[in-house]
């Protein structure tokens, strides 16, 4: 972890306190972990803010993304530059939002981008069967894939454009009774 | 609100009706410079206030929506905002939401879409109140605000000191009065939360970094003028207070979630098994949760104060083991019957000493016993009803069963926590099943039935359960009776079959019946789910009518028991009058020295409530012993057998006939239900039948745990009992229930053993209280007593509580119904927007039957024709950018009118095509096209 004065400055880490749901020692852990994935990338010294980054085949190494089916659409969520290359400062982000006091209006948002593969703000039938052949490993029949694609556009979609916006995917996770348990990495 | 708006503009007093309006709200905007221009200002105010007045209203009006969004968005910070509520609610919402459109602005300007389209609901009044902010600044800096992100707030603030010369400098010259420090509190409060609810914003890190610097800029400035308060240490004191309680609050729940065991025993069973198993060890669980509970007030209460305080064993008859007993009580054979040693332990009721007040803490046992005897029951009660009302919470707001299936499976099954290879493939696989589950439930429902034959056939099944439960049901009788006739000849002509007859009967018919139900049960060829409650219905039935004829059994023994104590009281008392008698006249003197008799040369009655106890002991141990036995044999021999046998067989042991068993989850849950009814219905007669119900229960879970993983083979098709554990409660609260009838029978009825348990020498059992009412307390309380259990009293009770639950059932029924409507309105409005995207006539049943009927239908189609394009055009925007969504979503409520209209008016569908598309034109009154579309989202249905 290293000594946290020539890491982070004190007003940095405030910052980071305000701004995440992270205590101080738990930032100073992520940039343990963080620097652990690229030591030659990643410096100690973060006191100047360095634009770094790390790219996406290191991030989902980690053992609390490895066995996500949805891992590298986490991370790409989470990056800037939507490559899937994280600063520090959008793992950090990455974390905090899927930590255990998140509350679960930010989780509903990070949620729907992760499972809107295509990026256009609406869950579709193609995100739906990936989501869905990641989540059985491909074990269903495509008919069986075809009908509970449709069964969920059934129920969530409440205006009938066949496909989930953001608000019927709200509507439809705040009723959930284990979303919030279940979208939650402890770090 | 435009119009009013509008006005202020034209009078141009927008500027200082702001600012005049920070004051008056004890302003909490942020920025010194506000306030200290408010003060230059404030001469202008009176002659403003109408203005001001009007603008309050406009923004009263959004104050709730938005207040709650803000609860619900950061629920960590209620307590602080509730502390500052009570100082100005109206102050902080108005300035809040002025706030907040300033952000917004910046926001939407330099974030994605996707993050407008989540502002979506609550853009509207933002937008607007934005929008009049920037034509506010327009008035004032003469030039159009539209600037990109933090810009805009500096451009606002210098927009600001251009109108009002003054500055800083000026604010901090004076000297703050009391009023001044007060809003200079609510704003640095103000300040604080909005950098606490920074972290919940969906932005990007780095804007979140950015907006935090400038906050606690602001924060910074005026901290130093908060130092000449008063109240400066208090307030400081209440702040770090607050923060500590949130934290010790939060570290208290991961504590108590730390505190759960198992989680990883069922996690297990759950990736293996699926969820119905899992919610088998679930309630297991809990039950074990109950039962520490039921045994921490026994043990504490009654049986600890008897052993540390009370008489010491031996010391009098009812502690000590009869002189013909002795020889053989520490004899295993005997133990193991609950005899001998056992018998006269502090496990049983008749261990327990009599006398009012022990120890040097005067502890009132028998008081004590009877309280914690029926308290156990109260707070089951309270226990169970209680789980039953959360579970019934828990169903999500108003979301019906099943109405979200597959997509929570979708969207909400794959657990984000799991790191470990093994079980990401138990989860694969559990989803897996699960949504072949749901598939399968989904097809079984649209299947065709023969029904006549399968009437029959469930006609027959009824008829062959009934008979079995009746047989049972005599079977047990019978072997009672012929236990009764057993217990009245010698103990050493007995063999150990005939001794514990009754107990191996009722575990065998336990046994045996659950899977002949299953066997009849095919017959009737249920949908599984239904199958699996008539299953349980039946197992119920089973359970219950064997209990209850054991108990009237057990009842016909203790009145036996009863008179033939009758004879031992008098056979005492005629021999203690006889020592009397024969000692005074011997010695001529009438200070008689108490008989000197060993105490366990006594006689002494059969003392009833310890046989009771004794036999829901045996009941309780050989349940267990057969229960594990099954397990034994059934799951794990056989298990053996199948894996090994399979390689030297003739056919396949594993896909064929034995194959490995399955996880009867009915049946279990049941034995446990049941289990606890017998704990329930025994710990009044054997305080120690708790702690070992707590033993049965934590072997069970490990026990269970192990044999399910290694033994059993996950069902076939897996459903639920029901949707939440609710079934399971309501079927334990019956049980409580039943058995709390027959304990509250004998403590009211029965008289107590005249020479044992800490009643001994009662009338009744409850006489304990009124004697405790009577010497203990003040006579007053007595009185009280008297009065309350007045019937006079009494019976008005009772008629205004059956009043009560009759007018909150009515309330609950108009509930339902203003529900029903709702939901109906919404489907209404879902098919009317499917309707008109798939551009179609009305869905409606309704319109569509009035539309066949009007004469002038060839009148409709010209219309229709024209209607096409104004949906792809939607659609193919939609498609395109998210932009154009929300006026989708602006036209689907606006709807709703034009749905009430349609109602009345059966050509509406053909007036509606219109609508749509004067949407987007209403929507672009904003500044600039683009972005005001995107924020007129919610206006139409507003205005």
């Amino acid at each position: 972890m290293g000594n946290k004065q020539t890491t982070f400055t004190d007003e940095q880490l405030e910052a980071y306190q305000d701004c995440t749901f992270f205590t101080r020692k738990e930032v100073l852990r992520l940039h343990g972990r963080f620097r652990e994935l690229a030591p030659h990338l990643v410096p100690l010294d973060y006191t100047n803010n360095p634009d770094i980054r790390v790219p996406l085949t290191l991030i989902v190494s980690m053992p609390e993304l490895k066995e996500n089916p949805f891992r590298d659409r986490i991370v790409e969520t989470f990056s800037e530059d939507r490559q899937g290359n994280l600063s520090f400062n959008d793992f950090v982000d990455m974390f905090s939002a899927l930590c255990e006091t998140s509350p679960r209006e930010l989780k509903t948002i990070y949620a729907f981008k992760i499972y809107d593969y295509n990026r256009d703000n609406f869950i579709c039938k193609e995100d739906l069967t990936k989501t869905l052949n990641k989540l059985t490993k491909g074990e269903l029949t495509p008919e069986e894939v075809t009908l509970v694609c449709d069964k969920a556009i059934e129920e969530a979609d409440l205006d009938g454009d066949s496909k989930l916006s953001f608000s019927d995917f709200e509507n439809m996770i705040s009723k959930a009774p284990d979303f919030l348990s279940n979208f939650h990495i402890r770090i | 609100m435009p119009p009013k708006r509008k006005d202020n503009v034209v009078i141009k007093v927008e500027d200082v009706g702001m600012d005049v309006d920070a004051v008056i709200d004890s302003g909490s905007e942020e920025e010194a410079r506000r306030r200290a221009k408010n003060r230059r200002v404030r001469p202008q105010r009176k002659a403003k206030r109408v203005s001001d007045d009007e603008e309050d209203e406009d923004e009263e009006d959004e104050e709730p929506r938005r207040k709650g969004r803000k609860k619900k968005a950061k629920p960590r910070d209620s307590d602080e905002e509730e502390e500052e509520d009570s100082r100005s609610v109206k102050s902080k919402s108005s300035r809040a939401s002025r706030r907040k459109a300033a952000k917004e602005e910046s926001e939407e300007e330099s974030e994605d879409d996707r993050q407008k389209k989540k502002k979506r609901g609550k853009g509207v009044s933002k937008q607007e109140k934005e929008e009049q902010n920037k034509e506010k600044k327009g008035q004032v800096k003469g030039k159009e605000g539209k600037d990109k992100g933090g810009e805009k707030d500096r451009k606002k603030k210098s927009g600001k000191f251009s109108s009002s010369s003054s500055s800083d400098s000026d604010s901090d010259d004076q000297s703050l009065s009391e009023g001044e420090i007060e809003a200079l509190k609510e704003q640095v409060e103000e300040k604080k939360k909005q950098i606490a609810t920074l972290r919940n914003k969906p932005w990007r890190i780095k804007r979140r970094l950015v907006i935090l610097k400038e906050a606690q800029d602001f924060v910074e400035k005026y901290e130093g003028a908060l130092g000449k308060g008063k109240g400066k240490r208090l307030y400081a004191f209440k702040v770090m207070m607050a923060k500590k309680w949130i934290k010790f609050k939060r570290d208290f729940e991961n504590f108590k979630t730390a505190c759960i065991p198992w989680e990883r025993k069922i996690k297990d069973v759950e990736s293996h098994f699926g969820s119905s198993v899992a919610s088998y060890f679930i309630f297991l669980r809990w039950m074990y949760g109950l039962n520490l509970v039921l045994f921490g007030f026994m043990f504490g209460l009654v049986i600890v104060p008897e052993l540390l305080m009370g008489l010491p064993y031996g010391s009098i008859p009812r502690k000590i083991v009869p002189r013909a007993e002795q020889d053989t009580a520490m004899d295993f054979s005997v133990l193991f019957d609950f005899r001998g040693y056992c018998k006269y332990s502090f496990l049983f009721y008749g261990y327990y000493n009599s006398e009012r007040t022990i120890g040097v803490l005067q502890f009132k046992l028998p008081l004590s016993y009877l309280l914690v005897g029926v308290g156990i029951f109260g707070y089951s009660l309270m226990v169970v009803i209680r789980t039953m009302a959360r579970n019934s919470n828990e169903g999500g707001d108003g979301a019906e069963e099943g109405e979200f299936t597959f997509s929570w499976k979708m969207f909400t099954s794959w657990d984000y926590l799991i790191g470990n290879p093994e079980t990401a493939d138990n989860k694969y696989a559990s989803i897996t099943t699960s949504f072949k589950e749901s598939i399968v439930d989904e097809q079984e429902s649209q299947k065709d039935e023969n029904i006549h034959l399968r009437r029959f056939l469930r006609v027959l099944a009824n008829f062959l359960i009934l008979c079995s439960l009746g047989g049972s049901g005599f079977l047990i009788y019978f072997v009672v009776k012929r236990s009764q006739e057993f217990s009245n000849m010698e103990n050493e002509d007995l063999s150990w079959l005939e001794k514990n007859e009754v107990e191996l009967v009722m575990s065998l018919l336990g046994l045996v019946c659950p899977p002949l139900f299953e066997t009849i049960a095919e017959l009737e060829d249920y949908h599984p789910r239904v199958a699996l409650k008539w299953q349980l219905g039946r197992i119920f039935a089973l359970f219950l009518g064997n209990l209850y004829t054991f108990l009237f059994a057990l009842f016909d023994e203790v009145t036996a028991k009863l008179e033939s104590e009758k004879a031992i009281k008098n056979a005492t008392e005629w021999a203690l009058n006889q020592y009397i008698a024969n000692y005074s006249s011997h010695y001529n003197t009438t200070n008689v020295p108490p008989q000197n008799v060993d105490p366990a040369d006594t006689l002494r009655g059969p003392c009833w409530e310890t046989a009771v106890g004794i036999e829901f002991v045996k009941l309780i141990v050989s349940d267990m012993q057969v229960t594990y036995l099954s397990i034994l044999i059934g799951d794990f021999i056989r298990a053996v057998l199948v894996r090994y046998l399979n390689y030297c067989w003739c056919w396949d042991l594993e896909a064929g006939f034995p194959s490995y068993g399955e996880f009867d989850i009915s049946g279990n849950v049941l034995g446990l239900i049941f289990n606890q009814g017998m704990i329930w219905m025994g710990a009044f007669y054997c305080p120690g039948l708790v702690g070992l119900n707590v033993l049965r229960l934590l072997v069970s879970m490990y026990y269970q745990c192990w044999a399910v993983m290694c033994c059993n083979v996950p069902h076939e098709r897996v459903f639920k009992a029901s949707g939440s554990n609710n079934f399971y409660m309501g079927l334990l609260l019956l049980v409580l229930f039943l058995s709390l009838l027959p304990v509250v029978y004998t403590i009211m009825t029965l008289s107590p053993s005249f020479d044992c348990g800490p009643f001994s020498g009662q009338e009744k059992m409850y006489d304990v209280v009124m004697e405790t009412i009577d010497k203990d307390l003040p006579s007053f309380i007595g009185n009280i007593f008297v009065y309350a259990t007045n019937p006079g009293l009494i019976m008005p009770a009772v008629l205004l509580m059956v009043l009560a639950i009759y007018y909150l059932n009515a309330v609950s029924k108009g509930y339902q119904q203003a529900n029903l409507d709702l939901k109906k309105k919404m489907k209404m409005a879902r098919d009317e927007e499917k309707n008109r995207r798939n551009n179609k006539d009305s869905t409606n049943q309704v319109m569509k039957d009035l539309e066949d009927l009007l004469p002038d239908k060839s009148l409709i189609p010209p219309p229709t024709e024209e209607e096409p394009p104004p949906p792809d055009v939607v659609i193919e925007k939609g498609s395109k950018s998210p932009k154009i969504k929300p006026g989708a979503a602006g036209k689907g409520v606006k709807l709703q009118k034009d749905v009430s209209l349609a109602a009345t008016n059966p050509r509406a569908p053909v007036n509606r095509a219109p609508g749509p598309r004067r949407a987007p034109p209403g929507n672009a009154r904003g500044p600039q096209p683009g972005p005001g579309r995107g924020r007129g989202r919610g206006g139409p249905p507003r205005q």
